[in-house]
């Protein structure tokens, strides 16, 4: 099975700029299917990129944050080659990892 | 000598016929009703309708909808495309379309070059049937052709199967033929007057948004020029958390006009397909898309 | 007395009509609706509206009320006839729009 997370990252002088796309339905909790059930909450609830053994983007979020959430930013620091490491686990306790080289 | 009212007034009467006989006889030129629909002169007009309403788009971006109608719009195109919402749904479409069938058959066996970059000749005019054709159609033919069920016309399945293969067309020029039979011209024709009639309560045809008002707002959102408007189908919309199709857009569009759908692929949508893939003929494919 | 009595009398008995719909009206009203609704399918343009309407009609009456259940029917079955109306008017004038 193919990992939910697509990530590119890439160095442009003295910065790392990481884009991200992870692939999770991210239900609220409070949407109802077409027979009037509630869908139940599942959603990715922390975020984590690491380089260097340090986490350069952590993000806690909660049930308001859009399916198939796509993230972007930038750190200081990082070379071509580098490793970063990318990790979610959700509400249900799902967790995915990924890794990848610094472009 | 007295003569009868009616014999008296008998010349005028008959002048009057004869006047109104003429005025009748000019005025028919001037009536648009009985004219052989020429599709090459309505898609030069339709192109260059468009061009003309928005002399700094390049012909190529008005694929690209909404997001070709103003520089902050097509910033946010730009960026989209470096991660694009569409490609989980591409990745699976790819995997969908070389898995075999029950029966050992795949799709690539149903299509010209293997279903290869070929999305650009669909919709098509199947002379045998004599009704369009359209590539949703097609695949689902193809299931049931090698006993399997069909899948819904409006996502999932659908959408990733289309992705695939309009993504293995990009960038080849839509090149839409009718045939020089008068059923195919009585589709493109049928097509026509769809996209241009006004329906539902709300009392707008295809034509009131993407005609007149492209470009413009509806509520919060800016409206698609009809031009090139197919060219980027399916497309992950984010009003709708996922991807769609054409029938997809085809019947909620319906609904958002308080109008009943039609059923996927029935002959108004398929005829609907058909006149808005040829006269937006010439622009390349974009496929998969995405959308606000 | 009597004439208060009589007068009081027909006054009631005329306001009843007024005041109990019965599940006969109902259904007159609905099958009036649902025969416009067809007539609408057969052009392919029926409304979301006149499909709600229909519902309500039908939800009330259900529930017993059919004052309500008329209501929603008769409304239902004007929708429908502006559909049916929309349909043939709009038939021929789609050629004012077209980019020629």
């Amino acid at each position: 099975m193919a990992s939910s997370i697509r990530v590119r990252a890439t160095s442009t002088g003295d910065t790392t700029e990481v884009q991200a796309l992870i692939q999770h339905p991210m239900d609220s909790g409070f949407v109802k299917d077409a027979k009037g059930e509630i869908i139940p909450p599942h959603f990715i609830q922390e975020l984590t990129f690491e380089y260097d053994g340090k986490a350069v983007f952590v993000a806690d979020w909660g049930g308001g944050i859009s399916k198939d959430p796509y993230v972007k930013f930038a750190f200081k620091g990082g070379n071509k080659g580098d490793e970063i490491k990318i990790g979610w686990v959700d509400n249900k306790g799902t967790s995915d990892a990924t890794t990848t080289k610094i472009q | 000598m007295r003569t009868r009212p009616a014999i008296r007034f008998a010349p005028l009467a008959l002048a009057l016929a004869a006047l109104v006989l003429a005025a009748l006889v000019l005025a028919a030129p001037t009536a648009r009703a009985a004219d052989t629909p020429d599709p090459v002169a309505d898609a030069k007009a339709f192109q260059k309708f468009y061009t003309q309403k928005f002399p700094k788009v390049k012909f190529e971006d008005f694929v690209n909808g909404p997001y070709s109608m103003n520089e902050d719009m097509h910033r946010q195109w730009e960026e989209k495309e470096q991660f694009p919402p569409y490609e989980f749904a591409l990745e699976a479409g790819k995997e969908m379309f070389s898995k075999p069938f029950k029966n050992g058959k795949t799709y690539a066996d149903c299509f010209p070059n293997g279903g290869i970059g070929i999305r650009q000749n669909y919709p098509y005019f199947d002379e045998k049937e004599g009704k369009v054709v359209t590539l949703e159609l097609a695949l689902n033919r193809c299931r049931e052709a090698n006993g399997e069920a069909p899948v819904s016309y409006v996502k999932d399945e659908m959408a990733s199967l289309t992705a695939y293969m309009a993504f293995t067309s990009r960038g080849k020029p839509m090149d839409i033929k009718i045939p020089n039979d008068p059923r195919a011209l009585q589709a493109y024709e049928n097509g026509k007057r769809y996209f241009y009639t006004r329906r539902g309560q709300l009392n707008f045809s295809c034509a009131t948004c993407h005609v007149q008002s492209p470009g413009e707002r509806i509520r919060a959102e800016i409206l698609a020029p009809a031009l090139g408007i197919l060219n980027a189908m399916p497309i992950y919309r984010s009003e709708w958390s996922g991807m769609g199709t054409t029938s997809r857009r085809f019947t909620t569009c319906n609904s958002q006009i308080r109008g009943v759908p039609l059923n996927p692929q029935d002959d108004e949508y398929r005829d609907l397909e058909y006149y808005l893939s040829y006269v937006s003929n010439g622009l390349p494919i974009s496929g998969p898309g995405a959308r606000p | 007395m009597r004439t208060l009595l009589l007068i009081s009398g027909f006054l009631v008995a005329s306001m009843a009509p007024a005041l109990a719909a019965s599940e006969a009206d109902f259904k007159s009203a609905y099958a009036a609706a649902e025969a416009a609704e067809k007539e609408a399918g057969q052009l392919r343009n029926q409304w979301t509206t006149t499909e709600a309407a229909l519902a309500a009609a039908k939800k009330s009456a259900a529930g017993g009320d059919f004052e309500q259940a008329v209501a929603s029917s008769k409304e239902a079955e004007a929708l429908a006839k502006a559909s049916i109306f929309q349909a043939t008017s709009e038939k021929e004038r789609w050629k004012d729009m077209e980019i020629r």
